[in-house]
């Protein structure tokens, strides 16, 4: 179970290291959810979280070295998170706060920490991509070996910025690995309602082949397959053979966002779309089956990596640091009003 | 010292500079560079230097993410009108990372792009679409009108750690000009005075400028001397040099070859009215291109355009000197 392709076992600790991990992004997705209960009104806009994404996210993530980098979607929550960035920084951050990682410009949607190298994040659905393969073509232009990650859902694999991305990557042979959540929906629509590939019976990383490039499809809930594949991705993109289309099958266990609504209506994280819109609660429950952030702990229990006593020990230290989050962000002040004018230009 | 060069040669001439000096600036775009010996290529290798496919979007995004990993983009686009297939990487990534991230990251790029072709190639490549951009606040907007400031602006351009769309009006493209030789910077945000005048401020951008110089000419032979104002960038936007002009003249006319909902003119007289109001001694007049899809046949092609005509009509009315017509 520890197999991890040509880059050898994950150790114990690492695996350890990959549970703590997902569990912190599901807490602090909890606490971002409960925000809109507990504080009612701290949360504005639109918020979108990764539960459900969770081994996907840390998988990936966790095949990076120090000096790579990664661009991801709105819904960006879990990354930084496993990368190192401070979970209070990003909590003031989607609070709107001065203490925010963004100085309360940015907000959910936004969120950037260079210094861990997560240059960005587009809001708008694909726009992204091209701008993780410019980062790709900086990192061969510096030859330092450099890899970029560039995290999009299924819905941005029918935005132009995609094709014309994913050409260009494999054309120029750049190091950049293109990891494609898919959770089944795009908003509200579900895959095989707007994919040729998913309403053809086909995974949708058989769009690599337009592109000349290796396209593979994995199960996205399994933290060590994501690993080991995106992992190979990576090694590939680093000696130079060129980027690679990594199709992550998961299930998004909230709904696409908070509910839309003009100011004055208090927001809240609706049900599912399956339950809600599709009528089709039973989806949803067998999804709640394979929630990969209790199947990784019994998997890792089971095999004796993890006792249950340290796990349950992680679970406590996970509450206690998003709750020191949840508390640092609702003490942080707003910023002064004049920052919002002054990262406008350079 | 200085040389003569034709505008669309300065530009090359500054980006040639920028890259000799700064081994961060690529310079990138549909049918460049396809082969080895192509000068680009030949000085700054394949690193530097790419032809791209026909991928506007990927092309102003990988921008972007070169500029967010330390490097200086010059996006090669050929026609304004290319960028409307890519304006979300325009209008809403380009300029908004900078302020999303909080300060973190700066995207330093030029979009260069040609506009206003009105030669014959009617309906979608002869916008004047300037006033799109400089209302994008993190955009900078520059539109040189003469072969030292294609120059002088371009690498300036370069140099800034913003987005800017440059704009070079094709017109102009073989309008020979001294150039300073050498390292020349023209700064953002300095209109030119082209002409001093006392009785009325024509201000004008690009192929227009040169209108408004030759009809000024036809006015001062009636002893009506006309102040001649290149803003030069539109983002900035040098209101103080405007407004200084207006309170000596009291009068104002803005030539834009944009069409006069869509034009800088419109958002300059907007400024003027605001802020220089108690200086006027008559209403703004606007002089724009009328507002119709730029026809292929030549003489309707002229009757949309502004010309000498219009601009000499125009100064005419703002000082009440308008020959009485039926």
């Amino acid at each position: 179970m520890s197999r991890a392709g040509e880059r050898g076992e994950l150790s114990r600790e690492r695996l350890v290291w990959m549970y703590e991990q997902m569990l912190r992004i599901r807490e602090f997705e909890e606490r971002v959810k409960r925000t809109f209960e507990e504080q009612p009104g701290v949360m504005r806009g639109h918020t979108h979280l990764a539960d459900g994404a969770e081994a996907s996210i840390v998988g990936s993530i966790a095949t990076l070295g120090p000096s790579d980098q990664f661009l991801t979607t709105y819904r960006c929550h879990g990354y930084p998170l496993v990368r190192g960035t401070d979970p209070k920084a990003m909590m003031a951050e989607i609070y709107g706060r001065r203490d925010g990682l963004c100085k309360g410009i940015g907000g959910s949607m936004h969120l950037t920490d260079v210094a861990t190298g997560f240059m960005g994040t587009s809001g708008i659905v694909a726009a992204g991509i091209p701008h993780a393969t410019g980062v790709a073509w900086a990192a061969q232009i510096r030859k330092q070996g450099q890899v970029v990650l560039c995290f999009f859902g299924d819905g941005a694999s029918k935005q132009g910025a995609f094709f014309e991305s994913l050409n260009i990557a494999s054309l120029w042979k750049l190091p950049i690995v293109f990891v494609m959540e898919n959770n089944g929906y795009n908003v509200h629509t579900r895959t095989e309602q707007e994919d040729a590939n998913r309403a053809n019976g086909e995974d949708l990383s058989v769009k690599a082949k337009a592109f000349s490039m290796p396209g593979v499809t994995i199960d996205g809930r399994d933290p060590i397959a994501v690993y080991e594949t995106v992992g190979a991705a990576v090694d590939r993109a680093r000696a130079d053979d060129g980027p690679t289309l990594v199709e992550s099958q998961m299930y998004r266990l909230s709904a696409h966002g908070n509910i839309i609504a003009p100011p004055g209506v208090p927001l809240h994280f609706p049900e599912h779309e399956a339950i809600e819109k599709f009528g089709a609660p039973e989806e949803y429950e067998a999804a709640k089956r394979g929630d990969p952030v209790p199947a990784f702990r019994g998997r890792l229990v089971g095999d004796g990596t993890l006792s249950a006593e340290e796990a349950d020990r992680i679970a406590e230290s996970v509450r206690r640091e998003m709750q020191q989050a949840v508390s640092f962000a609702l003490d942080s002040p707003f910023p002064e009003v004049e920052t919002a004018l002054e990262y406008v230009y350079a | 010292m200085a040389h003569e060069l034709p505008y669309i040669a300065a530009i090359d001439e500054a980006i040639r500079l920028e890259m000799e000096r700064d081994e961060t600036v690529l310079y990138f775009g549909q049918n460049m560079a396809t082969t080895e010996n192509e000068p680009y290529v030949d000085a700054f290798g394949k690193d530097r230097v790419r032809v791209t496919p026909i991928s506007e979007t990927a092309e102003i995004g990988i921008a972007i993410g070169a500029a967010l990993a330390g490097y200086r983009p010059v996006v090669e686009l050929y026609m304004a009108e290319f960028m409307l297939v890519a304006m979300d990487q325009v209008i809403n990534e380009a300029p908004r990372f900078r302020a999303m991230s909080g300060g973190q990251v700066k995207v330093p790029l030029v979009l260069k792009a040609g506009y206003g072709f009105t030669a014959g190639w009617a309906g979608q490549h002869t916008g004047t679409i300037s006033a799109l951009f400089m209302g994008v606040p993190g955009l900078k907007v520059a539109v040189p009108s003469t072969a030292a400031d294609a120059k002088g602006l371009m690498a300036t351009a370069i140099r800034d750690d913003n987005p800017v769309v440059y704009l070079h009006n094709y017109l102009l493209t073989l309008e020979h000009g001294e150039v300073p030789d050498g390292e020349y910077l023209v700064p953002f945000g300095e209109a030119a005075v082209r002409r001093e005048g006392g009785d009325v401020t024509i201000v004008a951008t690009g192929w227009t400028v040169d209108r408004a110089l030759e009809a000024a000419t036809r006015l001062a032979a009636d002893g009506i001397e006309a102040e001649v104002i290149d803003p030069r960038t539109l983002a900035p936007l040098d209101t103080q040099t405007i407004l200084e002009s207006v309170e000596r003249t009291g009068h104002l006319v803005v030539v834009d070859q944009a069409t006069r909902h869509a034009s800088a003119a419109s958002v300059i007289a907007a400024e003027v009215a605001e802020h220089g109001f108690s200086s006027l001694k008559a209403p703004i007049v606007l002089v724009t291109a009328l507002d119709a899809t730029m026809p292929y046949s030549e003489p309707l092609e002229q009757f949309v355009l502004p010309s000498e005509d219009k601009i000499v009509a125009a100064v005419r009315q703002v000082l009440g000197t308008a020959p009485v017509t039926a």
